[in-house]
């Protein structure tokens, strides 16, 4: 019988094959966690009498939501952390380093593998056809030092989207959209795939940001195929052996197909305070916005900050408005560096911040004050999220937000193009 | 696992562990009994401070959505909560609520309400709401769920069999 994509990858880490509904000890590729999950996990694995990992190279600690640490727990954290790297060899992604999950994608994920990470958005990885799913910090614990897990077959849904993204409305409207329709619980446990025209003909950018918020509507993870756009991209990171031709068998069996398409899609939004609060931008009060927030692992690549990019330069961002910008990787940054894209971004008054997770959780770079209103290419909007229960976030692509920067409003961004 | 007894408090649809375990006390995350003090807080402000070791903790649909911070049912646990009762659970909060050893019970909340006297047991499946004399019964947890919560949680699970126990 055929397989889905999600059965092929864990049959073979199972060591046999298998169903949805089926409870199966998987082998783990990649195991990693961030410096709020990690210090639970070193605490954990001491008390459990496990000294020793697995596969210390594919164990990575990464430093990313307090980075740099705005306050002395968390700096001691960060020691705890660096110190159960250097007695276990665990790998160290140093603060400044950027995201957990953007650069695990350009330095560690490869397509087929099974990847857990303490954070729920390690799902961002399923573009790359990597079976990338979210646990707490015992169970990563208990992955690190065995080199497995158990886990639930999920049942797989196909997802199939055919038409041209219409101008101003990109990968992110398109999952905004998707959440908005499926809601907040509506795909608990199963595991999403992404395929048809516009998913194979989008860019790994795009993907990415897909699949990052797949767990926005419960699912476990949001797979794409490898295909020549995967092999294109491994190689340009300087690992193309890792690349292998992944896709369902064509007699796979789904719970659901689904089937958008995007050429009837708007630029769209999250409102507060839940992902699937989702209305067109036309749609939503022009209010004031005190902060526009660019980055993470939903929107944090180059090709993120290219489109905002070219909203912005030449223009300015509105008076009364802050622009924060936090490159997902010290990659992105140089590479932005480089090609002038952070220069234009400077120029119109953004503020450039260090690579990590920045204003997104809520510990530091652009906690927002009382009443204030914000609109994150982030992922999550619940209340409290960036650090005051009396604030407002909305979610949208990098084009919006950099739209809205320069009004000082929510703003449609197909008026500036 | 004798039967707990506890009052109900009651919460609406989609807490969140932004709701369970704020961002902005993120720091606080290597002080769990500190942590503990503001569990809730942004849901219910008094819920900290006026629960009662043994209490129920009834939530609605998707409870525990959002990130997957272990802290979040931790600092339930610590609280004093016996158990987490709703409609459904977000998955990884859900499996970090057997990890940590707190049962987490699917059942139809809609006829709990606040302040109703339950009593629960884990053993025979059955949640008894003695105020409204209502009985609900519930399925058991997945084998390998049930053996890490009869343990008291997975690193005590771990400890006893040096894997997990995914059989009966």
């Amino acid at each position: 019988m055929g397989k889905t994509l999600s059965e092929k990858i864990l049959g073979v880490h199972a060591g046999h094959d298998v169903r949805p509904g089926q409870f199966a000890i998987v082998r783990v590729d990649l195991a990693y966690v961030q410096d709020g999950t990690g210090p639970l996990t070193v605490r954990q694995m001491d008390k459990m009498g496990l000294s020793k990992l697995a596969n210390p190279n594919r164990t990575i600690v990464f430093l990313d939501h307090a980075s740099p640490s705005p306050r002395l727990e968390l700096s001691n954290d960060h020691k705890l952390l660096r110190e159960f790297c250097r007695r276990t060899g665990a790998t160290l992604s140093e603060v400044g380093n950027g995201i957990s999950h953007n650069v695990a994608n350009e330095e560690y994920a490869n397509p087929g593998e099974v990847i857990v990470g303490a954070d729920s958005h390690t799902c961002t990885n399923g573009a790359m056809s990597a079976f990338a799913t979210g646990m707490g910090s015992t169970d990563v614990a208990v992955a690190m030092a065995l080199g497995h897990t158990w886990m639930r077959i999920p049942e797989s849904w196909k997802v199939v989207v055919t038409g041209t993204f219409p101008k101003g409305v990109y990968a992110k409207d398109f999952m905004l959209h998707f959440i908005g329709t499926i809601k907040a619980d509506g795909a608990v446990y199963k595991a999403l795939e992404f395929v048809g025209p516009t998913m194979d003909s989008l860019s790994l950018a795009g993907r990415l940001t897909i699949a990052n918020m797949a767990v926005e509507c419960g699912a476990k993870v949001g797979l794409f195929n490898s295909d020549e756009l995967t092999r294109q991209y491994l190689e340009k990171l300087g690992r193309p052996e890792k690349y292998l031709p992944l896709s369902a068998d064509p007699d796979a069996l789904y719970e659901r197909v689904l089937e958008f398409d995007v050429g009837t899609l708007e630029p769209m939004m999250a409102c507060p305070h839940f992902v699937d609060n989702v209305k067109p931008i036309r749609e939503v009060e022009p209010i004031h916005v005190d902060q526009v927030f660019m980055g993470t692992s939903t929107n944090g690549r180059l090709e993120d900050f290219h489109q905002a990019a070219s909203i912005l330069k030449g223009k300015a961002v509105a008076t009364g408005t802050r622009l924060l910008v936090t490159p997902g990787s010290r990659r992105v940054l140089l590479e932005g560096l480089a090609d002038g894209t952070f220069q234009s971004l400077a120029e119109a008054g953004g503020i450039i911040t260090g690579p990590g997770c920045g204003a997104c959780v809520g510990v530091h770079e652009g906690v927002l004050g009382d009443g204030e209103v914000c609109i994150a290419t982030q992922n999550r909007n619940f209340k409290g999220r960036m650090g005051n229960p009396n604030s407002f976030i909305y979610l949208a692509s990098p084009v919006s937000a950099a739209a809205a920067a320069i009004t000082g409003r929510i703003t449609d961004p197909r008026d500036f193009l | 696992m004798e039967t707990l007894r506890g009052k109900a408090w009651k919460f609406r649809d989609g807490i969140s562990t932004d709701h369970i375990a704020p961002g902005r006390l993120f720091y606080l995350r290597s002080n769990l009994p500190e942590l503990a003090k503001h569990v809730l807080e942004d849901a219910r402000p008094d819920f900290a401070s006026r629960i009662r070791p043994g209490d129920f903790v009834v939530g609605g649909r998707n409870f525990g959505q959002g990130s997957s911070r272990e802290h979040a049912p931790a600092v339930i646990k610590l609280s004093g909560v016996s158990a987490v009762i709703a409609k459904s659970f977000a998955r990884i909060f859900f499996r970090n609520c057997i990890n940590v050893g707190l049962p987490a019970i699917i059942l139809n909340t809609d006829g709990i309400d606040e302040g109703d006297d339950l009593e629960l047991d884990l053993m025979a499946g059955k949640l008894s709401d003695l105020t409204k004399d209502k009985s609900y019964a519930f399925p058991p947890l997945p084998t390998v769920m049930g053996n890490i919560l009869k343990d008291g949680g997975l690193v005590e699970h771990i400890k006893k069999h040096g894997d997990f126990k995914i059989d009966e």
